[in-house]
């Protein structure tokens, strides 16, 4: 029989993973171990009262999910990793002008590196769980294919184009056949006291969606005022510093012209905000570099896929070309919202997710 | 069932303690300051194990203030004497290497204006008793040294640095919880004005432990209440934990006869652990070779982190620990670890194994079987390698 780690964030999705393998282990199914990541030190003012995956409350309600089902259960101190690899990235990705994308960074390195590292090596398991809505399919060739979640308002594959052949191999997704509703039915009926737990919608460490502190605390950045200028180099106004800033912000900018102006580019060499009315900060061509296919290969070097560019983004058609060994353009059948920097560009064929890139230019 | 190496963690109610204190929640229950019989029942059953615990630590019986355990009985040492003796002066002495209760306290009178000298320790976790005496100051109130360390096992010479502070009016406090769970304590060869001691390292309950505090000695109450444990200790007694106390110190304490063979088997299987967990690659015994526990086995394991040691062997059925209960789940490597010089790095891999009396041959057999197997497991040998996706 084999083991399975089911990673536990202490939230209601996770929480019905461990239950629903505890239970398939009670009927011959894999033993199931669950693990609690600790993400922030229990310090500081205030850590008492966090919300989020990172609070002790998180920890405690993932603690009483596994003695309810039976699993032993364990916490993992990523820390350190956390800190490098989400925090560091996150506020490293605005000073670089770009719009980071710190769950993505999260899955990608926390739980499908380290966590499915540790699990295998530490725990000697063989796969790992999470409440991720998505769902792996394997061909009769042998090849691990990601699909959109049952559920397509909760599909969370946006965050998952890095999967590779072997992670994939070592994933499960128990929640990708069932819906939102069904997983809380679910828990209300394993009387799992995460049950009634709101979704998590904002970024873990940062809780009043207040990135600024993080900037200051972290790189030492207290902002720079700088001017705002449109596309024909105008000033319109002066901002508090170009890493305040993300491509598609209108508020914040202190600007009070007739029609309302977006944030269209952000330079963070000349410290220089460049906006732009609506209709500009769209875009129907951009460029995405650090290219992955799940399946390994692209499918060709020019095809056809939809590409959505935020979670829970739009899935619009659009014509993509390979370039280099790096990189792919996108020209989409329709303009779509701001196509920010740092953002990653998913692309899908229906159901299954192709791969993706991150976002590095609008022009293509 | 899972084998169990984890005694300096919490060590098996014994069943004879157990025994001990069951009436003591059913027929012999009552509240020991009572007037009437049931609260007089009660009181005997305090008395008489306040009588034993004091004989086997060489005190007399209004000598020992009972307390919810090791924690309380250092909070009480450490934050009594010094505020008792704040206006003679505000200078205390402990080790680096003494338990979370002790630092802690004295973290917190720092705060108050308090000043704290940390005597260092040699690569095996021993004290320099000329390092303590050369701390001592006109001002110093208080010296604090553990007599045995809960990580290492490492025994620190007690009776010495006694000796140095005796001739000093400062007090001399011995944190004695894991101490007491194996050897003898001797509050007059050490010189000790207070010893903190617990009752459940040695099989007794959880919640309950005791401080000697030799007559005389200047004690400011922690808690404030009723004048219970002579107007040291305010609550109700834990009267079947007292009890229960009382008859796991008997039974480590009492007779040669019974001892003397159990302490010659620990050795042998102690023996046998330290043989085949030295055989590993990359491991190295932590603490002082010989002046140590004689149930602790610990040590720095290369390529490992300390707590997936832990999960893995828990996963297999073997109970043991990253070094102390009271600080898992943290990211900082053992502060005690640490005050031997010991690289962070290599202290992640930190490993106690701590035998008691229900251990056996087999069970040591076992666990090095099974850690032989984790730890290259650990070190990555045979387990695919899975890398992050794209840069």
């Amino acid at each position: 029989m084999g083991r399975i780690v089911a990673a536990m964030s202490g939230g209601v999705d996770s929480s019905v993973t461990a239950a629903l393998l505890a239970a398939e282990e009670r009927d011959g199914g894999d033993e199931v171990v669950g693990v609690w990541m600790r993400l922030a030190p229990d310090e500081g003012e205030g850590w008492e009262l966090r919300r989020s995956c990172c609070s002790p409350d998180a920890a405690d309600d993932a603690r009483r999910v596994a003695q309810l089902a039976g699993i032993p259960f364990f916490v993992l101190n990523l820390e350190r990793e956390f800190g490098t690899q989400v925090i560091d990235a996150f506020v490293d990705g605005y000073l670089d002008g770009a719009t980071p994308n710190p769950c993505q960074a999260c899955n990608q390195y926390i739980k499908f590196d380290v966590l499915l590292q540790r699990g295998l090596a530490a725990y000697g398991a063989d796969a790992v769980a999470t409440g991720h809505y998505a769902r792996i399919a394997t061909g009769p060739d042998g090849i691990h294919r990601l699909l959109r979640a049952r559920d397509e308002t909760k599909d969370q594959t946006y965050f998952l184009w890095t999967l590779t052949q072997a992670q994939l191999a070592a994933t499960r997704f128990p929640l990708g056949e069932l819906t939102k509703p069904e997983v809380r039915a679910l828990a209300a009926r394993l009387a799992l006291p995460t049950a009634d737990k709101p979704e998590s919608q904002e970024i873990c460490f940062v809780p009043l969606g207040n990135y600024r502190d993080l900037l200051a605390e972290r790189r030492g950045y207290a902002g720079d005022p700088g001017p705002i200028i449109d596309g024909t180099g105008a000033r319109l106004g002066t901002h508090t510093g170009y890493a305040h800033y993300t491509v598609g912000q209108r508020h914040g900018l202190g600007i009070a012209a007739g029609e309302p102006v977006y944030v269209r580019e952000v330079r963070p060499a000349s410290n220089t905000i460049v906006v732009g009315r609506r209709d500009e900060v769209a875009s129907s061509a951009f460029t995405a570099s650090g290219r992955h296919f799940i399946g390994g290969d692209p499918p060709a070097e020019r095809f056809r896929a939809e590409v959505r560019i935020r979670h829970r983004g739009g899935m619009v058609p659009a014509e993509v070309t390979l370039v280099g060994d790096d990189r792919f353009t996108v020209e989409t059948d329709a303009p779509v919202w701001a196509p920010a920097p740092g953002q990653a560009a998913v692309l899908y064929a229906g159901d299954e997710v192709l791969g993706g890139g991150r976002i590095v230019s609008q022009a293509a | 069932m899972a084998i169990y190496l984890d005694h300096a963690a919490t060590s098996p109610l014994r069943p004879a303690v157990l025994e001990a204190m069951l009436p003591y929640f059913a027929t012999h229950a009552g509240n020991p300051s009572s007037l009437h019989a049931s609260g007089r029942r009660a009181r005997q059953g305090v008395d008489e194990a306040r009588e034993r615990v004091a004989a086997s630590i060489g005190a007399r019986p209004r000598e020992i203030v009972f307390t919810a355990g090791g924690t309380e009985a250092d909070n009480l040492a450490v934050k009594g004497v010094a505020w008792a003796a704040s206006p003679r002066g505000r200078h205390l002495i402990v080790s680096a290497v003494e338990h979370r209760a002790v630092l802690n306290a004295v973290a917190v009178l720092e705060r108050s204006g308090f000043e704290v000298t940390t005597v260092g320790v040699d690569r095996h976790g021993r004290v320099d008793p000329a390092e303590v005496s050369a701390a001592l100051t006109d001002r110093t109130t208080l010296v604090s040294i553990m007599a045995a360390n809960n990580e290492v096992g490492t025994l620190q010479p007690i009776a010495e640095i006694g000796a140095l502070v005796r001739d000093h009016p400062a007090c001399f406090h011995v944190d004695a919880v894991q101490w007491a769970a194996h050897l003898a304590v001797d509050v007059d060869a050490w010189q000790a004005d207070l010893v903190s001691l617990s009752a459940h390292k040695l099989g007794g309950p959880q919640g309950v432990g005791a401080l000697f505090v030799r007559r005389g000695t200047q004690l400011l109450p922690q808690l404030q209440g009723g004048s219970q444990e002579r107007q040291r200790r305010a609550g109700t007694e834990n009267v079947a934990g007292i009890v229960g106390m009382a008859a796991a110190f008997d039974a480590v304490h009492g007779e040669a006869a019974t001892r003397e063979p159990e302490r010659a088997r620990l050795a042998t299987i102690v023996d046998e652990a330290w043989a085949g967990l030295l055989a590993i690659d990359g491991i190295e015994r932590t603490g002082h070779p010989e002046a140590r526990l004689p149930n602790n086995v610990s040590a720095v394991v290369d390529g490992v982190e300390g707590g997936d040691l832990v999960a893995a062997l828990d996963l297999e059925g073997i109970e043991v620990s990253t070094g102390s209960a009271c600080t898992s789940g943290s990211t900082e490597p053992s502060h005690v670890l640490l005050a031997m010089g010991i690289d962070p790095h290599r202290a992640h891999g930190s490993l106690r194994i701590t035998l008691g009396p229900e251990s056996g041959a087999r069970d040591v057999a076992t666990m090095l079987d099974v850690l032989g197997r984790v730890v290259a497991r650990l070190r990555g040998h045979g387990v695919r390698a899975v890398a992050a996706g794209p840069a």
